[in-house]
């Protein structure tokens, strides 16, 4: 972090060794400039970028993750293997705004290996905005520990969330031979259809999740546990139900408090 | 071309010259199957490219581009680099040929020279150095250049006193004064011309003073001015008083275009596009806004995309001044006083602190001279005589030519033509490949699976690329602190061959078990390095780059500490990977000795047959019923030979020869496979049979056509007809409206061309305009012909046909895009109205005719280019692997491309490019088998519940469930994306080299130091 009163923000970006990481190159021979905050990591598809990659970037303190694939369509790898980037993507900023964190702190974009002068131009927008957002849960009004509590339960949850989102959240193939199939994954994964599907099958596990680490570091309270998650008392209450069916959680009629099963 | 008995050839081929051409030539024999004696008179490779400073159009530093090659030639098993050497005679003749060499004296034993630079410390005698232009001195032991290969020193006996220093200091006992010239016999089957240009020597011409004024400089000053290793450092000063100069002019067609104070009536083809690039590159350079003048007569920039740089240059404030220089003089102290002619005629004049004259090549003395030994004819400016449809034979057969000694042509197309002579004499040879070459024994592997890891990090300079922003030193110095690091050092260029050796040298004497280079960008320099780590003895996977320079250097140039402390933390990113990676064996596959060839033109054709004379199997695909292409339209060329029985002759051979197939009707309905074991179905002909084939490479040479201009009426009027209808015309003459008895004829240039829809130049236009502009005079001497043009592109000896034709009266007219004329037509009447840029008014005037050279447009190719996952650009052409050094290779290895479906070209560029596809593929289908493997995925079948997301998210459907009921991946056919190993809910499958946590490992740490 900055010395003096500036924000250095620390920006972790993951690009395709095809097209993004040939566009940043010759961005620098062009030598158009950019702030020096972000620090690249080549893989040879976006589609390499995994959930677990993105949170764990964030869990160890970084402000924003930046990933970059070929244009759609112009993927290296038979143009589709950007598209499951960009499904992982449009899930992880759901789970990032249902965790409370800021989904613009992640994102995404097509730079063909031509294209240095967008390069640059994304990251001269990219880094300022993550100035002006300050350090990852500044802008959020998280703490550092609810941050690292809350990256952890959804980061414990990926595998879930990776046969869910093959089973009931992929969006249809069909869509990717659209004129505007970026337009088409917005309206799907926006759709009333798949936010319901999200919170039926994501959020209340990802929810339970998070209060079942938190009940494994001492018994709370139904309102104890709704302040540290920032979630209504009767949703929490509603969770609780669940899980103590599941057998997660029981109630402590002694300490009048839940504890981790 | 088959003059050789089976078996009789030579399997070797004797390279003259080792500039970009000569070493490319090289390089694609020796990857064939053929050895190649490479000989230069100077003492090293490289040639010019190895001068300049920047390239166009990209604005790669030149030296990080070519330095790949010259180590890749200087370290090929199969090219014999011979230096100081110069060919007396060659006796025998195509197949087998006796070449005498003479190789002058070093002085120095290259064997037992290690570049120490201690012969140079002591050297008490100085001399201008050739190589900066003179700009600065050289001791008498010299290198020519820092990256040069061969990596030794020479002595210059012309300046050495003989004082006997550099003997006494040489530990390595190299110094040898009594070196003697030696002769050398050498038995080829075939000669490849590369022996390049010199540059025009302006001294000559006192209206430009440049001999006079210190701050008059030629082009190629100019580029060691700019350049990192020059004499200035890369700073932008002027030689006078090394201030940085404001105000710069560019003089152009100096020695060129002109046959006063110079024999050079031709243009030299490549001046306009690197004036503008310097001015560019200078303006990058400059502290200030500095201001930058062209001086120009027709702005030039005719190749591939180079109209872009030309507008973006404009948009950047660089001037265009088109008029004619008329002298320079001096102003005050060494400012200069540049008087020129304006367009309306007008004199004026303007005062600059420096001027770059750009000069043209032209062929040297000691090469005419070369031609003579060897018996090939010139053309009467001096350059390689040769057909215009097989532009690298000469007149002696075997013999072939190459580069600039064929005309004057930029880096792409010597590359292109080289890689064309290459496919020429490896189809003479092709019974003999691999009777001489010899096989690469690398050092045993260490197996360092059990060891620690030991981590050795060089970091580069990159002259001042890298080390002129980032603190180096420091990088260096941070580097050792990190875990696993075991050494550390710093080089001024990382990747020249001298470091490359003593980088093995070093990983095996301090038992480094993987590298971290952190240095340019591993898209052109990874295979480099796993080079040496193989020569180290060490598997190539144990490598890892971090791209400080395009990522950091180049993109925070004003952030000098937080550029720094970037590349710290890339180096520890790639210790902490490094530290990770594990050895990976990759194994060989065959490769189908056989190549699709998909269009039926002139560049399909050549291509197709030039893989059968090099005993390759060839399909060849023609969506039309007949082969021929756009040339089929097209009678005769500019020279005026007759195309048409050339074309005929070209299907003939192809038709009759036993290994080609040819389908036509066809179409290309899948595509798949990988790089040497295609399998593609194609329909073809009339009941659109299915055929499947199996093929090692493909080509594309899909071709274009005459765009159908919007413009000028065109379809209004049948008198307003495009070039390729007017040649119809001119060869057919309806009895009704024979073009010979028009009266008034008015062309009217770049219809569809250089415009918003379509920016870039089609090339050939304006040769097709001046060809029948002279056919129409040859008929009707009376003719009035007009040509309304923005500017001539008449490049290299096309110059000498408008020349013709200004003085047969052809009027050219130009036209600003202000100012477009315009055609009306009323009832049967037909009339242009013009700008005429010299009245500065506006004309009227009737004609019989009006002509639009209309644009060339790339022929629909959607649905191949989303087949073969190729890319093309804005306008439909093929986007090449690099636009320097790979011009007919695609990014996707196995993939060429040729002819005009790369950009507009002509005829004979069409066969040389599809020489160049036959060679590049050639070479790759003569290497039999392809090594696979490595970086792919693998899966644990412990971990794998056979849910199927693999096989359902893998772009190439090629995992399976197998017997065992878990999934299985293919090494071979697995393309190492990575989808699968994401998507896993198991994490049972890893992608090597891009395992998990490898990839935690750099994201960890990003941030261990905070």
């Amino acid at each position: 972090m900055g010395t003096g009163g500036e924000f250095n923000p620390k920006l972790l970006g993951i690009i395709c060794n095809w097209c993004c990481y040939g566009g940043a190159d010759l961005c620098g021979v062009s030598r158009l400039q950019y702030p020096p905050h972000i620090r690249l990591i080549r893989v040879m598809c976006s589609a390499r970028v995994d959930l677990a990659h993105i949170f764990r970037a964030f869990s160890n303190g970084l402000d924003a993750v930046f990933v970059g694939g070929c244009h759609l369509n112009d993927c290296h790898y038979i143009t589709n293997g950007n598209y499951n980037a960009l499904g992982m993507v449009k899930i992880c900023k759901k789970l990032l705004e249902c965790i409370g964190i800021n989904p613009a702190r992640l994102r995404h974009e097509w730079v063909s290996a031509g294209e240095g002068i967008r390069f640059a131009n994304i990251m001269n927008d990219f880094a300022p905005a993550i100035q002006k957002l300050g350090p990852l849960g500044s802008s959020e009004g998280l703490d550092e520990k609810t941050l690292r509590f809350k990256l952890e339960a959804t980061a414990r949850l990926i595998p879930y969330i990776k046969l869910v989102e093959r089973q009931r959240l992929r969006a249809p193939l069909k869509l990717r031979s659209s004129s505007e199939p970026e337009e088409e994954y917005d309206k799907f994964f926006n759709s009333e259809e798949i936010n319901k599907l999200f919170d039926d099958i994501i959020v209340s596990k990802l929810v339970i999740s998070q209060i079942t680490s938190l009940l494994r570091e001492g018994p709370l309270s139904t309102g104890e546990i709704s302040s540290t998650l920032g979630l209504s008392p009767s949703e929490v209450s509603r969770q609780l139900n669940i899980s103590s069916k599941q057998g997660l959680v029981r109630y402590d009629t002694g300490l009048k408090c839940f504890i981790a099963a | 071309m088959s003059n050789s008995k089976a078996g009789s050839s030579k399997g070797s081929v004797l390279v003259v010259g080792a500039g970009v051409a000569g070493m490319q030539a090289s390089l694609d024999l020796a990857n064939s199957g053929y050895y190649v004696h490479l000989a230069d008179k100077s003492p090293t490779i490289g040639g010019i490219m190895a001068q300049l400073d920047k390239t166009f159009p990209t604005n790669d530093c030149a030296m990080c581009i070519i330095s790949p090659k010259l180590v890749e030639v200087g370290r090929h098993l199969n090219i014999n680099i011979l230096c100081n050497s110069e060919v007396q005679s060659l006796e025998g003749e195509a197949g087998n040929f006796t070449a005498t060499l003479k190789t002058h004296p070093r002085y120095i034993d290259l064997a037992s020279c290690t570049a120490c630079g201690q012969c140079r410390s002591v050297c008490p005698v100085t001399a201008v150095n050739e190589f900066n232009q003179k700009l600065d001195l050289r001791e008498a032991a010299y290198m020519r250049y820092p990256q040069a290969i061969p990596g030794g020193f020479a002595i210059d006996r012309g300046i050495c006193i003989g004082c006997g220093m550099c003997e006494k200091v040489c530990l390595a006992g190299a110094v040898h004064y009594d070196d003697q010239p030696r002769m050398t016999e050498i038995e080829v089957g075939a000669v490849i011309l590369a022996p390049g240009n010199e540059v025009f020597d302006p001294s000559g011409l006192d209206t430009l003073n440049y001999a006079k004024f210190p701050n008059v400089v030629t082009s190629i000053e100019f580029e060691r001015i700019l350049s990192a290793s020059g004499p200035y450092r890369g700073s932008l000063m002027r030689p006078y008083d090394r201030q940085e100069p404001e105000k710069i002019a560019w003089i152009q067609c100096v020695g060129s275009r002109s046959t006063n104070g110079c024999a050079n009536s031709y243009c030299s083809a490549v001046c306009c596009i690197y004036a503008i690039k310097e001015a560019v590159i200078a303006k990058e350079h400059a502290h200030h806004d500095l201001d930058c003048s062209i001086f120009f007569m027709d702005m030039r920039t005719y190749g591939k995309e180079f109209e872009q740089y030309y507008n973006r240059a404009k948009e950047l404030g660089v001037k265009f001044i088109r008029s004619r220089v008329h002298t320079i003089e001096a102003e005050g102290e060494a400012d200069l006083k540049i008087r020129y002619t304006a367009e309306d005629g007008e004199l004026r004049e303007d005062v600059f602190d420096m001027a770059v004259l750009s000069t043209g090549f032209e062929v040297g003395l000691e090469t005419v001279a070369l031609a003579d030994r060897l018996g090939i004819d010139l053309n009467k400016h001096n350059y390689a005589a040769t057909d215009v449809f097989m532009p690298v034979s000469t007149s002696r057969p075997g013999v072939y030519v190459c580069g600039t000694l064929q005309g004057p042509k930029d880096i792409p197309q010597s590359v292109m033509e080289a890689s064309g002579a290459a496919a020429a004499g490896g189809a003479l040879l092709a019974e003999s490949r691999w009777t001489q070459t010899r096989t690469r024994e690398y050092p045993p592997k260490r197996d360092v699976s059990s060891e620690p890891a030991k981590i050795g990090v060089f970091v580069c300079n990159c002259g001042i690329n890298i080390g002129g922003i980032v603190d180096v030193a420091a990088v260096r110095e941070y580097a050792r602190t990190l875990p696993n690091v075991i050494h550390v050092e710093d080089n001024l260029f990382t990747c020249s061959q001298d470091t490359q050796v003593r980088m093995a040298e070093v990983i095996r004497q301090k038992g480094i078990n993987r590298m971290v280079v952190a240095a340019c960008t591993p898209l052109t320099h990874e295979p480099l390095f796993r080079e040496t780590l193989l020569e180290a003895g060490l598997n190539k996977y144990l490598f890892d780059m971090a791209n400080i320079r395009n990522q950091d250097s180049w993109v925070h140039m004003h952030e000098r500490a937080k550029a720094t402390e970037k590349a710290k933390v890339l180096v520890r990113m790639s210790v902490a990977r490094a530290a990770m990676l594990k050895q990976l064996e990759d194994r060989k596959v065959g490769i189908t000795q056989s190549a699709l060839v998909v269009g039926g033109g002139v560049a399909g054709l050549n291509a197709a047959l030039n893989l059968a004379g090099q005993g390759f199997k060839a399909f060849l695909v023609e969506k039309e019923t007949r082969l021929g292409g756009l040339a089929e339209k097209i009678s005769r060329t500019i020279e005026g030979t007759n195309v048409k029985p050339y074309i005929d002759g070209l299907v003939e051979q192809v038709r009759t020869n036993g290994s080609i197939e040819v389908l036509t009707q066809a179409s290309l309905t899948s595509f798949k496979g990988y790089k040497g074991n295609f399998t593609s179905t194609v329909e073809a002909g009339p009941d659109k049979a299915e055929h499947t084939i199996e093929h090692g490479v493909a080509i594309l040479a899909t071709g274009a056509h005459e765009h159908k201009p919007v413009e000028y009426g065109y379809g209004t009027n049948e008198r307003i007809m495009t070039q390729l209808e007017l040649d119809e015309m001119i060869e057919h003459p309806p009895a009704e409206k024979d073009p010979g008895k028009w009266k008034r004829v008015v062309m009217i240039q770049c219809v569809g061309s250089r415009n918003k829809q379509n920016p870039d130049c089609s090339r050939i236009c304006c040769q097709s305009a001046v060809k029948h502009a002279l056919q129409l005079k040859e008929t009707n001497p009376e003719m009035e012909i007009y040509i309304l043009y923005r500017d001539m592109r008449m490049y290299g000896m096309l110059e000498d046909y408008y020349m013709e034709a200004r003085r047969n009266g052809i009027v050219f007219a130009r036209f600003d895009t202000d100012k477009e004329p315009e055609v009306r037509t009323n009832g049967t009447g037909l009339a242009v109205v013009f700008s005429d840029h010299v009245l500065q008014r506006w004309v009227k005037i009737a004609a019989d005719a009006v002509v639009l050279s209309a644009a060339t447009r790339a022929n629909d190719t959607d649905a191949i280019a989303s087949q073969l996952k190729v890319p093309r650009n804005a306008n439909g052409f093929f986007i090449e692997a690099h636009a320097k050094l790979r011009p007919v290779d695609f990014a996707s290895e196995g993939i060429f491309l040729c002819g005009t479906a790369h950009s507009p070209k002509l005829i004979g560029e069409s066969v040389t490019q599809a020489l160049a596809a036959a060679s590049r593929a050639g070479s790759f289908l003569a290497g039999k088998t392809l090594s696979v493997g490595g970086a792919v995925a693998h899966v644990d079948g412990q971990r794998c519940a056979a849910c199927l997301v693999c096989v359902r998210s893998c772009p190439y459907n090629i995992p399976k469930i197998n017997e065992e009921q878990v999934s299985e991946i293919n090494e071979a056919l697995c393309q190492g994306c990575g989808t699968c190993v994401s998507e896993c809910p198991a994490k049972a499958i890893e992608l090597s080299h891009y395992e998990h946590n490898q990839i935690l490992a750099s994201i960890h740490a990003l941030l261990a130091g905070h």
